[in-house]
């Protein structure tokens, strides 16, 4: 009898890795399948609409969604308006990570200065962060009107909860070392923040930002929707004239904009870090 | 004794120039003078130039900035601090919630099931680099485009309502999902694959016993961060493609009935509701990972 054919016993009261596998498996399954015919009904979704409307939107965007001589035309128009979108997204970003930043000091563990604060900074950001910046848009619709101070502001909001996150998190991780040494050696608050916080979490904090940017250029087009300014609304203007040829010229220079920002990103990010 | 000290200090004074960089002033250098902190500098202030440009060159059409910021803070105080219903009752509000949390969940199924597909596509240890390269720049475009932009083109391909929602929601998370999960798989030990690869196993021997063990952590982490994102979302579409659930009503409430009151209420569902997500999957994450 040959000992390598043989089946290796199997373990007295314990399951193989194979068993359990496979029952969370089933597990993890079941209650997919469950979320997604109860989230069907609820939403009044059918699967079947669902995937006959992919060809019918293909079809529909090859005939009509494709810019045609009009939309050249109109090509200064959407590029100016798409330049003051980005000019809107580095300008809301730079003044919220500079703001950030700082309540960033006051909510990091790493410069210790009362723990009551930090909860508070914390507290405050996550506010921020879980009020819609569609809530933020309509609130400042009241009194801003139509203005590009209130596509200004809702971004602000949003990017400032964020980055107040992120920064905590990347002082937290990159900096406590260095701050430590400083500390051992007497620095004051100050000279701990230019002289440690900042050299060595500026790359980290950089790489939030150019990612900021990009986010924000991309949710300006929905509080441009919703505010009627900017990219957003240019957009949402041949889109209700049905002039689907603009449009279409629209989103590829949002998309090609984007495209761009993530490469010229990933470029600074590889040289800094 | 006198000489030595001199020789001593000679030699240290040598060493200091070889090691030690002074600036023009005679102080000493701390930092290095390296490419990577040239570009950081840069990068700070083009950022900043970009952003002096952008004040000074936005229309701000002569808007009493302080008088309405004033205001603002008027309003938001009777937004948060006197949130009441009266338009919706709590029972419609809570159904929404649901149609919502619906949305996103239907959303994040597609789109993880495409975006499993895609990655094999797309990951680069275990895809060949042309089709690779195909998929990587198919979802780049996908993804940039924003996704309430995606919900209108898909609102007058398949009509209003929840089927151009979920389509058009499932487009930009497919695509993010791709481009996580092909990096998680391109993490993954190639020892595992080039073992089983070594045994014969067929591609999807090597799929489902080498490759999704080894990243599902990595995947179910970032399927549940793009549900959070889709919940969001689902809100944003809601208010402006008129896809329905909470967001159709926090915009109702806030550009038709012009109520902070009602606007704030909902508000705090909202906000109550994405806490309530974040804290679930920081759970389920801990104990997958």
């Amino acid at each position: 009898m040959n000992n390598y054919t043989k089946q290796a016993p199997k373990p007295v009261g314990q399951t193989s890795i194979f068993t359990i596998r496979k029952r969370s498996f089933a597990l993890v399954f079941a209650f997919v399948a469950t979320l997604f015919a109860l989230s069907s009904a609820v939403a009044n979704f059918s699967t079947a609409k669902g995937l006959e409307s992919i060809p019918k939107a293909i079809i529909w965007m090859a005939a009509n969604f494709v810019p045609d001589e009009k939309a050249i035309s109109r090509l200064p128009n959407i590029l100016s308006k798409l330049a003051e979108t980005a000019l809107l997204a580095v300008a809301v970003t730079v003044c919220s990570a500079l703001c950030a930043f700082f309540f960033s000091l006051l909510g990091t563990k790493t410069t210790k200065i009362n723990p009551w604060i930090s909860r508070a900074v914390r507290a405050f950001a996550s506010f921020f962060r879980n009020v819609p910046n569609i809530v933020w848009a309509i609130l400042l619709m009241f009194s801003f009107g139509q203005n590009i101070l209130t596509g200004f502001f809702a971004l602000f909001f949003a990017s400032f909860g964020m980055l107040v996150r992120m920064f905590i998190e990347t002082i937290d991780e990159v900096s406590s070392s260095c701050v430590e040494a400083l500390h051992a050696t007497g620095a004051t608050f100050l000279q701990t923040v230019f002289q440690g916080i900042i050299p060595s979490s500026l790359p980290n904090i950089i790489s939030w930002v150019l990612y900021m940017v990009e986010y924000n250029i991309r949710d300006s087009a929905l509080i441009g929707l919703l505010t009627a300014t900017g990219i957003g609304n240019l957009f949402d203007l041949y889109y209700k004239r049905l002039d689907y040829a603009s449009a279409s010229l629209v989103v590829i220079c949002i998309a090609v904009m984007v495209i761009s920002i993530e490469i010229a990103s990933n470029k600074i990010r590889k040289v800094i870090m | 004794m006198g000489e030595l000290a001199i020789a001593l200090h000679s030699i240290d004074l040598s060493e200091q120039s070889k090691y030690m960089k002074k600036t023009r002033k005679g102080k000493i250098r701390t930092a290095a003078k390296t490419k990577s902190a040239a570009a950081l500098k840069l990068t700070v202030i083009a950022l900043l130039l970009l952003t002096a440009i952008g004040f000074l060159s936005f229309d701000y059409k002569k808007v009493n900035a302080a008088q309405a910021a004033f205001s603002t803070v008027q309003n938001a105080r009777v937004l948060f601090a006197q949130p009441r219903l009266s338009y919706n009752t709590v029972a419609g509000i809570a159904r929404a919630l649901f149609v919502t949390f619906s949305l996103g969940a239907l959303s994040t199924i597609f789109g993880a099931i495409l975006g499993f597909f895609g990655a094999l596509m797309c990951a680069r240890n275990i895809s060949n680099p042309t089709l690779s390269n195909i998929v990587r720049s198919f979802v780049a475009f996908i993804r940039a485009v924003p996704t309430i932009l995606w919900v209108l083109i898909l609102t007058v391909a398949a009509g209003l309502g929840s089927v151009a929602a979920v389509v058009g929601l499932t487009f930009h998370s497919a695509a993010y999902l791709v481009k996580a999960y092909s990096e998680s798989i391109e993490e993954i030990d190639s020892a595992a694959i080039e073992a089983l690869k070594a045994s014969g196993a067929s591609y999807w021997q090597i799929i489902f016993q080498a490759v999704v063990p080894s990243s599902i952590s990595y995947m179910l982490a970032w399927t549940f961060l793009r549900f959070e994102i889709n919940f969001t979302n689902a809100i944003a579409v809601g208010a402006a493609a008129g896809a329905g659930g909470i967001g159709y009503d926090l915009f109702m409430a806030g550009s038709f009935y012009f109520s902070l009151r009602e606007l704030g209420f909902i508000t705090y569902v909202v906000a109550a509701a994405v806490i309530a997500l974040e804290a679930l999957s920081t759970k389920v994450k801990a104990k997958v990972g």
